[in-house]
């Protein structure tokens, strides 16, 4: 059903979610108040490896106002650790530290109190006795036999070791003209969303329900906090209408869901955790990828890039949590969009002594891209060969797809080239040049970079299969419900919570698109996991493919249902019948008015065919389209759609100074079909933000005692709207075959290249004073000491 | 992040507000609250007793006193930004203010709470400490003042007596016919806490001659510091001549160094911004370098 | 200490601890919810109220210090100029060009407009990006949030506008 015009999608339309937020009447789950309520604060032990001794609780708990204080002791003996998606279970996760404390800021007690105030006084009163313990800090340390391991009982540090070769790779590289090597660092940083995680949890005795509020981006969320506890799945009733106040992957909140849950059933009172920013930025759901990578390409005179080799070391912090597969997600675009034939991959995960991390918007997609971006600057350089031309030489074309790559995704479609041309024709490319080289001579460091990336999307989440044999996984779906009530009004359900993505506007725009009705008329609802049919979050850039696919399909079926109707009614084939705005028209001028089969479904049933429902109500319930299969030989096809983008941007900075400033910046996107071209453009600046703070500003840094520099917002650099320029974006669409409306995904868009394309344009910069810089953020005290080192007189030694 | 609880008074004077200072071990004052309220919110500062100055007379005027403008500590960041007798008679605190915190900040913020605080990177501080700023606080019933040049001594840490509280800061007009002032600063973003800033002010003849050239440096080291060039008025001021007294005047600073920015950088970027700020004034002179 | 702070044009009188901050009472006293609370130490700008007409932060202050002034909140940017459901000129342009996802920096930012176009009605775009420059997002690279702005500025200047009730 993919037509080039349409009379909802892709039109201007303002976002419904936007009206309740700009007048201060989002339902954020702050705002959520409950008599009798109580509230937790945490106590973080600031040692990165120790041995809890003793904790005492008394006088905390003498204090008026404090109701309870609990212990990792208690939890583990109360409660299953936290899920572990990884065969690892020695590796063991709670709430709270249990017999041991292992990252600086862990939290060791929590405290339910009647305010927050009170139970961060109660804080000050427990007595914590510990033994220090050897800690590990450094992923290649961790890597060692002999490095203290994180979880005594797993015997090693290692979480994942897993080796895959996809084609013929050694034989590639001995047949390639050239081989180089590089490592490039991405470090640890996140998406930090404004708002932190937070939760209310609330136990019915009587109806032995646990009700869940929370600020939460993840699938299966319900079915995991009843798990742990011990309860029934129809036992969790999570509410899908709290609005989430940014996440962008990192809102997982499983260890918080499942400490208020033992609360609330222990206490008998709603219980509320609203990370501050100390606990969040320490402890709570914050810390992202770390990850070093070691990369071989082998490549031809001409350009050609035939193989690679990927070593990917990831820094996973104290517990699994999602790290692991944060390694396996990139399988599935692991050659970019390049015609790479072969590929070994190395995939390590360890455990340190540093926070958890939990997932990252593009769930390793936007680290991977920086290896693969750097990897082609790099052969170029090599080569003596423009950037643009490698690129184009080594680019997918248009007419090669549905193209497959040697780990087993095949991509749906994309025509790279075009788009390509489309940006360096908005920036005048020429003109950028001639301007970058002016710049240059007026005393000014210069550098243009450019990154050329996919946004796999969809969210056929098959590298957990792909990483652990013991997860057979393969059902990825996502669902919605339609009602046409009594008076013809239509409403939806969809079965999740968001962030901000406007999936109310998706689903109304979609669903007005099929039954030909006023978006604005139909009312999307968010009913509670226990009225809701099973979905998976949105993650990996997945709604507008997979609800926006399962809310078209349920349209689908009201708008056959209504043609039925009046098939029945004017005796004729329904085949032979046009359908327009809820009207049905036969060709010889007879016409169903809407009013009239609205009538019939819910008063007339005599009007109806034998043995049709009465009403009009639909579902669906989609699986991800290509998906459905288990791995063979370590391959697996992951994501179905494949969006694209390629980013140009221009960076200046005076050599002694060393502040980056974005000159210019352009990137063209091509996401399929569109389906609300403000949400996908915000989405877009937002995710060029996001790039712009990995690449120079953001980093949860560690000092070499194991404590965290970056506490809070006065060290963990965030950019505001100085940093980040005005940005233009260069539209294009190569609809996917493989869904409802040729869409594809744009929730990772920006992200995904702006750091590869902002490191691109630093190394542009300085390359002629032999400077590389291989890891991320740039920092200007970096930029201005490694300039000064290089062009110091007598100093001969480039910086790496 | 609450913060531990306190007790609040609002003092209508200036002995009462001493009185207070001097009644509870760990006392302190509140003006705009922009540095103080984050500190008690991570628990960082835990005043048994916070004395609001906010209601007594006097402390928010900016008044001509001869050959000083004498600007009350309670005069809030915004309002001296566009005050004109500020513009007039102490261009460089005005130029300064324009790199301190956000809008929202200044409002709030005042002149004399940031002294108090004395950040080693704050703007207003190194203003002070460059002109030679005279602070005037009341102790125990009298009077004390210190000149800004002595009164910072490490990081948030000043001369001030735990019982004194600042009420005015003293500027001295400019002393010439003429004067050029040079404000610059350097952070990871605008308005973050400065890395390097560098505050120049230049007396000059009716020609524009220099007479004297006062530079501070902050954001590098401890406390803001006055770096004395031995650059006299008969001197040319070249690039070579200022860039090396600059560099020979650097060797006597201890740099910060910190996962923001290296020691190294902090010295050749602050160089560089001295230097930038003496041209801005020479500038302002109808000279250059 | 029992104090009485005036909101949105209404006096609100409780007993509260001197370590209250003026954000937490705005929420939890006077029960107005849409100012929110992203960082409690003054970076992230989400806690933005009108204090006698200019944006400060609301969790820089103490609920004592705010007696005396006039406080103002997302919830009466538009004073009563317009009725409860219907956007002012400001909120209906950030709607126009969609300068939010998530909304929960948008009191903040809004009100950041708000203060900039009372004070400089025809800002150019770097005005407009440096008035916004205390409140960060994570979600919109401000692009459409600057866009919103000249948006709102624009239609500000137009006829007809209803005279700001807002203190």
């Amino acid at each position: 059903m993919t037509k080039t015009t349409y009379k909802f999608l892709s039109q201007p339309r303002r976002v419904v979610e936007d009206r309740r937020f700009v007048a201060g009447k989002g339902h954020y789950v702050a705002d959520y108040d409950q008599a009798g309520m109580l509230h937790i604060a945490l106590l973080p032990c600031h040692q990165p490896a120790a041995k809890i001794d003793s904790i005492d609780t008394s006088a905390a708990l003498a204090m008026p106002g404090v109701i309870d204080v609990v212990t990792g002791a208690e939890l583990a003996a109360a409660i299953d650790p936290l899920m572990n998606g990884l065969d690892t279970p020695q590796v063991r996760r709670y709430p709270l530290a249990v017999g041991q404390v292992r990252y600086a800021g862990e939290w060791v007690c929590a405290v339910a109190a009647e305010s927050r105030a009170i139970a961060e006084d109660a804080l000050e009163k427990i007595r914590l006795e510990t033994t220090a313990l050897p800690f590990v800090l450094d992923a290649e340390q961790a890597l060692q036999n002999d490095s203290p391991p994180v979880h005594p009982d797993h015997k090693s540090n290692v979480l994942l070791d897993k080796k895959f070769e996809w084609g013929p790779v050694d034989e590639d590289f001995a047949a390639a003209d050239h081989e180089l090597s590089f490592s490039v660092t991405w470090g640890r940083n996140s998406t930090v969303p404004i708002e932190t995680f937070g939760v209310v949890a609330e136990w019915n005795a009587w109806e032995q329900i646990l009700d869940v509020r929370a600020s939460v981006q993840m699938p299966k969320y319900a079915d995991q906090i009843a798990r742990t506890l011990g309860l029934s799945g129809n036992q969790i009733r999570l509410h899908y209408d709290i609005d989430v106040g940014g996440s962008y992957g990192v809102k997982r909140g499983i260890k918080h869901a499942v400490l208020t849950g033992y609360l609330a059933r222990k206490l008998h009172r709603p219980v509320r955790l609203i990370e501050d920013r100390l606990e969040n930025m320490r402890a709570g759901d914050a810390h992202g990828p770390e990850r070093k990578f070691d990369v071989s390409v082998a490549f031809d005179k001409d350009g050609t890039v035939r193989a690679m080799k990927m070593r990917a070391l990831d820094n996973a912090g104290a517990y699994a949590g999602r790290a692991p597969f944060q390694l396996g997600k990139p399988i599935g675009a692991i050659v970019g969009p390049y015609r790479i034939g072969s590929v070994a991959y190395h995939a390590l995960s360890v455990t340190t002594n540093k926070a958890a991390q939990e997932a990252v918007r593009g769930f390793g997609q936007a680290p991977t891209n920086y290896a693969l971006e750097t990897a082609m600057d790099r052969v170029a350089t090599f080569l003596d060969m423009d950037r643009l031309v490698l690129r184009r030489h080594n680019l997918i074309k248009a007419d090669e797809f549905p193209y497959l790559i040697p780990s087993g995704s095949t991509y749906d479609s994309g025509d790279y080239h075009t788009v390509i041309d489309k940006v360096l024709t908005a920036a005048d490319y020429p003109k950028l040049v001639a301007e970058c080289d002016r710049l240059r001579q007026s005393g000014m460091m210069a550098g243009i970079g450019i990154a050329a990336c996919l946004e796999p999307s969809g969210g056929n989440a098959s590298f957990e299969p792909l990483l652990n044999d013991a997860n057979k996984t393969t059902t990825w779906m996502e669902s919605c419900q339609l009602n046409i009530d009594a008076l013809g009004t239509v409403t939806a359900r969809i079965h999740t919570t968001s962030s901000g993505q406007g999936h109310e506007t998706l689903v109304s725009t979609i669903v007005g698109e099929v039954l030909d009705l006023a978006p604005d008329d139909i009312r999307v609802t968010r009913p509670n996991s226990l009225e809701s049919l099973p979905g998976n979050s949105p993650v990996g850039s997945r709604m507008a493919i997979m609800l926006g696919g399962a809310a078209a399909r349920a349209a689908e079926k009201l708008k056959s249902k209504i043609i039925t109707i009046a098939a029945h009614r004017l005796a004729c084939d329904a085949a032979s019948l046009d359908y327009k705005a809820g009207d049905v028209h036969a060709a010889d001028g007879r016409k169903v008015p809407f009013s009239d089969i609205i009538e019939a479904a819910h008063r007339q049933i005599h009007k109806l065919p034998d043995g049709m429902e009465p009403g009009l109500a639909s579902f669906d319930i989609m699986q991800v389209p290509t998906g459905g299969a288990l791995p063979e030989n370590g391959k697996v096809q992951m994501y179905p759609c494949y969006s694209f983008e390629f980013h140009l941007t221009l960076v200046v900075f005076d050599p002694i100074i060393g502040k980056p400033e974005i000159r210019a910046y352009y990137i063209g996107h091509d996401c399929g079909t569109v389906i609300n071209p403000a949400i996908v453009s915000g989405m877009t600046y937002g995710g060029i933000a996001h790039g712009i703070g990995a690449a120079l500003f953001e980093e949860f840094a560690y000092d070499d005692s194991g404590q965290l520099m970056t506490q809070s917002f006065l060290d963990y650099l965030m950019p505001s709207s100085h940093e980040v320029p005005d940005i233009q974006i260069v539209k294009h669409s190569t609809p996917s075959p493989y869904t409802v409306f040729g869409q594809k995904g744009s929730g990772e868009s920006g992200y995904l290249g702006a750091p590869a394309a902002i490191a691109s344009a630093i190394n542009n910069a300085v390359a002629a004073h032999g400077i590389c810089f291989s890891k991320l953020p740039i920092r200007i005290s970096a930029i201005s000491d490694a300039i000064a080192a290089a062009t110091t007189p007598g100093n001969t030694n480039a910086v790496k | 992040m609450k913060a531990a609880s306190f007790d609040y008074v609002r003092p209508q004077t200036l002995d009462a507000a001493c009185d207070y200072l001097a009644s509870a071990p760990n006392a302190r004052i509140i003006a705009g609250g922009q540095s103080l309220v984050p500190m008690l919110a991570m628990r960082l500062a835990r005043p048994a007793l916070i004395v609001d100055i906010v209601h007594i007379d006097g402390l928010s005027s900016i008044h001509e006193d001869g050959n000083d403008l004498v600007v009350g500590a309670m005069v809030r960041q915004a309002s001296a930004l566009s005050n004109p007798l500020i513009a007039t008679h102490v261009p460089l605190l005005a130029k300064a203010l324009a790199h301190v915190g956000h809008p929202p900040t200044r409002t709030r913020g005042t002149i004399g709470g940031s002294v108090a605080h004395a950040d080693p990177s704050a703007e207003i501080p190194l203003v002070a400490v460059a002109l030679g700023a005279t602070l005037h606080l009341r102790d125990s019933g009298s009077d004390i003042d210190f000149d800004a040049e002595d009164f910072f001594i490490g990081p948030m840490l000043t001369l001030a007596p735990p019982t004194a509280c600042l009420y005015a800061l003293q500027f001295p007009k400019p002393a010439g016919a003429k004067c050029g002032t040079g404000f610059h600063e350097i952070a990871p973003r605008r308005s973050d806490y400065a890395l390097a800033a560098a505050a120049v002010h230049i007396n000059a003849d009716t020609n524009g001659t220099p007479q004297d050239l006062r530079l501070a440096i902050g954001g590098v080291s401890d406390f803001p510091q006055r770096l004395q060039l031995g650059l006299s008025g008969h001197d040319t001021f070249t690039n070579d001549t200022v860039t090396g007294a600059i560099d020979a005047a650097l060797d006597g600073v201890d740099f910060v160094e910190d996962m923001h920015a290296s020691a190294a950088y902090r010295r050749r970027v602050v160089a560089e911004l001295a230097r930038r700020a003496i041209q801005d004034a020479l500038h302002e002179l109808g000279r250059s370098l | 200490m029992d104090i009485t702070l005036k909101i949105n044009n209404k006096d609100i009188s409780a007993s509260v601890e001197a370590r209250l901050s003026l954000l937490d009472f705005i929420r939890d006293i006077a029960g107005l919810k849409g100012t929110h609370a992203g960082c409690e130490h003054g970076v992230c700008g989400a806690c933005t109220i009108l204090l006698d007409g200019e944006a400060v932060r609301g969790c820089l202050m103490l609920a004592v210090q705010a007696e005396g002034s006039a406080i103002t909140t997302i919830e009466a940017v538009n004073g009563a100029a317009h009725p409860v459901g219907e956007l002012g000129v400001i909120q209906d342009a950030f709607c126009e060009t969609h300068g939010l996802q998530c909304g929960y920096c948008t009191p903040g930012m809004v009100l950041a407009a708000q203060a900039l176009l009372k004070h400089n009605p025809t800002p150019t775009r770097d005005q407009a990006r440096d008035a916004i420059s205390g409140n960060i997002c994570r979600c919109t690279g401000y692009v459409q949030i600057i866009d919103a702005i000249m948006v709102a500025a624009e239609r500000l200047q137009g006829p007809n506008q209803p005279a700001d009730q807002t203190q």
